[in-house]
């Protein structure tokens, strides 16, 4: 293990768990991140299957990538990924029929998920498999980070539950928990990512966006237009 | 017909892409700084959506459909495994030869789209428009409907928050929330604009 695990590897699955992360600061892969976090079993789902299909495509892509023409790269690149992800999708089907019905077309569209697509044109067209294959799995284990933290909050407080193990009891039947039904909505996914990236900025100030205007203090004492 | 208006109406307000399946959200999130480049985009994704939904539904009823062969004497045969891959390979092609068409004959429009018709291939708004429609199992006249009404919604939703986007610059936002924080609790709250039409039933 300590073979594979060099400086060089550990540092491209390190650093986009909280450093580069995909979603908060490169602004990748959104899409799905949010329409399957309302319960913690689809969102687990859903980031195992990201993680496998980015560590493979950027795997298979960073080893033809010295034989790819840079006119053809995209649609090269593209049927590679949908490949994967046929054979994603069909497993699930296999193996967890009812996850990938509630999934429904949020797995094919992993086709689009920028994060694949990304990490190929920015790392596997330049790197070799073996670094490629672990900045896979570190991209998609920063995706899968953000997916669990905003599926936790979601089932939690939208329905006291935790993969659908009863953690606060509900007041329909007999407990104290009235269950919040935003939680459950659309909007809250947007409410909750944007708390994240206030939080990752809050403590770490180096990842905040330039101001493009400045509120200019008002000086005391002067200024006295009432 | 009303049928097809009550589609329409859903696709634009009650199912609206990005505000309720958060579809195409890295290019709304990046695009809507400014309102006449999010309108661009906009025409843009919802002439490729009228385009490939039905295209798609053509090929995915002729072709790939379970005993959809059987006009050529082959039945037992189920290709719609293959759907993903012949989407997006639709989508991928249909935006070259639109882009080569519009640099031919319409050269204005297609200075004024240029940028944003190779972003439009991996916007998942695109590829979404047409997985529902085969998981929805739209006819064709459903199918044209639906792309003219989701392309349209998606339009709508990221013309209004390029709007809203560029008001906010001159607020005084915390610096943890500056750019794309605040983005995404402007979004949320559009969201559940949008929500407040989910009852509607015509």
């Amino acid at each position: 293990m300590s073979a594979i695990l060099t400086s060089e590897t550990k540092k491209v699955l390190i650093k986009p768990l909280i450093n580069e992360n995909p979603i908060t600061l490169q602004v990748l892969g959104i899409c799905s991140a949010l329409a399957v976090t309302s319960q913690m079993s689809t969102s687990l789902i859903m980031a195992i299957a990201l993680t496998s299909v980015t560590a493979c495509s950027s795997a298979s892509i960073s080893l033809i990538r010295n034989h790819i023409p840079s006119s053809i790269r995209i649609i090269v690149q593209m049927t590679i990924i949908a490949s994967l992800v046929i054979v994603v999708d069909q497993i699930l089907k296999a193996v967890a029929y009812d996850i990938s019905k509630q999934l429904s077309v949020f797995v094919g569209l992993i086709i689009t998920n920028c994060i694949v697509m990304g990490r190929a044109e920015a790392y596997a067209m330049k790197n070799p498999p073996l670094e490629s294959f672990m900045d896979g799995i570190g991209n998609g284990l920063g995706y899968s980070l953000i997916l669990v933290i905003v599926a936790f909050f979601r089932e939690l407080f939208g329905s006291g539950k935790l993969l659908g193990i009863e953690i606060f009891e509900l007041t329909k039947d007999g407990g104290w928990y009235d269950p919040n039904g935003l939680m459950l909505l659309p909007p809250s996914a947007f409410f909750i990512i944007g708390m994240i990236i206030w939080v990752f900025r809050q403590v770490k100030p180096e990842q905040r966006e330039h101001v493009e205007f400045e509120i200019m203090p008002i000086a005391h004492g002067e200024g006295g237009h009432h | 017909m009303e049928a097809y208006i009550s589609l329409f109406v859903k696709a634009v307000f009650i199912e609206n892409l990005a505000l309720s399946f958060f579809l195409g959200m890295c290019t709304f999130l990046a695009v809507s700084k400014k309102i006449s480049t999010a309108m661009g985009l906009g025409v843009a994704v919802m002439v490729v959506q009228t385009i490939t939904v039905p295209a798609n539904n053509i090929i995915y009823h002729s072709l790939l459909k379970e005993d959809a062969l059987s006009w050529l004497g082959i039945t037992g045969v189920d290709l719609s495994f293959l759907s993903l891959l012949s989407c997006i390979g639709m989508i991928a092609a249909l935006v070259q030869i639109l882009e080569m068409i519009l640099d031919k004959f319409f050269p204005a429009l297609y200075n004024a789209l240029g940028v944003f018709l190779p972003l439009i291939t991996v916007n998942c708004a695109i590829l979404g428009g047409s997985l529902f429609m085969i998981e929805r199992d739209y006819s064709l006249g459903e199918s044209v409907t639906y792309g003219i009404g989701s392309g349209f919604g998606w339009a709508l939703a990221i013309t209004v928050m390029a709007g809203v986007r560029e008001k906010l610059k001159y607020s005084d936002i915390p610096g943890g929330l500056q750019g794309l924080g605040i983005t995404f609790l402007t979004a949320g709250l559009m969201s559940l604009g949008f929500m407040a039409f989910s009852g509607i039933q015509l």
